[in-house]
């Protein structure tokens, strides 16, 4: 039986999460929203983080009814994010296994949302969607590694829905994705964006600066709910489309859809139908487990602890950069 | 949807269409029939659609000229999203030659030389401004470089035939073909983790190939490598 804590905080979300053998006793969060027309910078992001990450950790041990004493292994994002923020919780992670004499573990963010997702949906070997603030990517496995078969080759989907919520000045609360979907649900009228599909590989800068040059002369004959509704119309079909792709590729029968992004439902729909087309099944989870949170670190480390990783104190370290085929898969054997 | 092709026999049900095998004109032909998506709006389903037949038959012309080899074009029908083409019945995609055939040394030396003939074919293509836009393995078939009815022709000398052009365009810019390689090259390192060197021996061939216009098209891969394995990737 292991208990884990997990630290996350590579972006704009604090989490503080603890599992018992993939069972959720607590799952703890904050999130730094900023103002409309503004996106969140990593020094701000830290000092939030900073401000907020002792009551978090309160109040996850409080929820989950445990003392310190009985967890077995502290885990913490060691990457990718941004710096500043990933640092906050790697020091709060580092203090605590030294006062609790707890092993520390650093765990792969993207490794983070996919065992969470395969936790929560119980997918077996899905092929994965990871689509956030930060990043896209298409993932399946393969002899121990979590293998990236398509990808952003320039911005993450994340990205380009929030910086488009700037252009058009929508709320950040409670976060710009999730008030694009909503306004999407009363566009109407489609205009066609750019369509960038490369192999298995897509490209969002195009739409984004597209958007950006033509606001004033679209927002003529669009409302910007009409925008709304064709940016996500666009952007999902290839989403779905090297999904699809990545599925025919590798023989997959079953998609897991994780990440920020991952909760929007029209998207969550869109693969819904492709899966039904193709007699596949659709794994998707909620806000709760979408977003960034404490329990998947905690979870993916539980798992890792199991089959034996362990790290040693002075690599504790955190890395802005860290790909999700880097890590070594030692927890399955399929 | 197909009425007419349902007693024919399925080849192939892709991502995106449906291969038949047919006679047509006392031929061996293909059918490729691109399906409805109904997860995407009708407008954008139609416009996608259209583009990509378009983009697959202007691009198999244009590689005649190239001397890249393709299946020939025989008709195309907007109307109900196919395109025939010729059959190749002695063929096999590189990336099943490459997962079921390549077992001993000598087979070795021969994925040496189909590396070689994967970069030069590659070159062609781009010597001509042709963007592949979905360079993969499986894009790729093998054949008889001289037709005969030899049961073993994987063993004689063989020829590269490219197909699936549906999201080829035609691009000059030393940007598009770093992307194409850079697409194969992820294609190759997903697909064949095993032969850690096969990208790089078919880059070898394709900058041997020729020396002109070569500098851009590789700092711009490089460049494009970049931004994927490099780019902060934030949560």
């Amino acid at each position: 039986m292991v208990i884990a804590i997990g630290f996350e905080g590579s972006a704009n979300k604090i989490g503080i999460g603890i599992v018992k053998d993939g069972e959720i006793l607590s799952n703890c969060r904050r999130t730094y929203v900023t103002p409309p027309g503004e996106g969140f910078l990593p020094r701000e992001t830290a000092e939030h983080h900073r401000q907020n990450i002792h009551t978090v950790l309160r109040e996850a041990l409080d929820q989950a009814g445990i003392t310190p004493q009985e967890i077995d292994v502290i885990c913490y994002t060691k990457g990718p994010g941004m710096g500043a923020p990933l640092m906050v919780c790697a020091i709060v992670a580092r203090t605590c296994a030294k006062l609790w004499k707890k092993p520390i573990l650093g765990v792969n963010h993207c490794i983070g949302h996919i065992e969470m997702g395969r936790l929560i949906t119980k997918a077996n070997n899905p092929t994965v969607l990871y689509v956030s603030g930060g990043n896209t990517q298409i993932i399946a496995y393969s002899r121990n590694r979590y293998r990236i078969f398509g990808e952003t080759i320039d911005i993450a989907m994340g990205n380009c829905l929030d910086r488009f919520a700037r252009v058009l000045k929508l709320s950040n609360a409670p976060s710009p994705g999730y008030n694009i979907e909503q306004a999407a649900k009363k566009g109407k009228k489609y205009y066609q964006l750019p369509y960038c599909v490369k192999g298995m590989d897509v490209s969002f800068s195009g739409i984004l600066s597209y958007m950006e040059d033509k606001i004033d002369e679209l927002l003529k004959d669009y409302t910007p709910e009409d925008l709304c509704y064709s940016l996500q119309e666009t952007a999902f079909a290839m989403l779905v489309e090297i999904t699809e792709r990545a599925m025919a590729h590798c023989g997959s029968d079953e998609v897991l859809i994780v990440g920020g992004v991952g909760c929007n439902e029209r998207l969550q729909e869109m693969m819904g139908i492709m899966c039904a087309e193709r007699g596949a099944k659709l794994f998707a989870t909620d806000e709760r487990f979408c977003i960034d949170n404490g329990v998947m670190i905690a979870h993916a480390g539980a798992l890792a602890f199991e089959s034996g990783a362990t790290m040693d104190f002075n690599d504790s370290t955190i890395t802005q950069r860290y790909r999700t085929d880097d890590v070594y898969v030692t927890w399955r054997n399929d | 949807m197909g009425e007419d092709l349902k007693d024919l026999k399925i080849l192939k049900q892709g991502a995106e269409g449906k291969l038949y095998i047919c006679n047509y004109l006392g031929k061996p032909t293909l059918i490729k029939e691109r399906f409805k998506k109904k997860y995407r709006h009708p407008d954008l389903d139609e416009n996608i659609t259209k583009e990509r037949i378009k983009n697959e038959a202007r691009s198999i012309v244009r590689c005649k000229a190239a001397a890249v080899r393709t299946p020939a074009l025989y008709l195309v029908d907007f109307h109900r999203s196919r395109i025939y083409m010729e059959h190749l019945e002695k063929s096999i995609t590189v990336k099943d030659f490459i997962i079921n055939h390549v077992k001993g040394e000598t087979d070795k030396v021969k994925l040496g030389l189909i590396s070689k003939l994967i970069g030069h074919t590659v070159r062609k293509l781009h010597e001509s401004n042709i963007i592949h836009g979905d360079l993969t393995t499986s894009n790729m078939l093998l054949v008889q470089k001289v037709k005969s009815d030899d049961e073993n022709w994987l063993d004689g000398e063989l020829d590269i035939v490219m197909i699936d052009f549906g999201l080829s365009f035609i691009g000059s810019s030393g940007e598009d073909k770093g992307v194409d390689l850079y697409v194969l090259e992820r294609a190759i390192i997903s697909t064949h983790n095993d032969y850690p060197n096969l990208f790089e021996d078919i880059l070898e061939a394709y900058k041997k190939q020729s020396k002109k216009n070569l500098g851009e098209t590789i700092s711009k891969f490089e460049e494009v490598r970049a931004r994927g394995r490099k780019r902060t990737m934030v949560g």
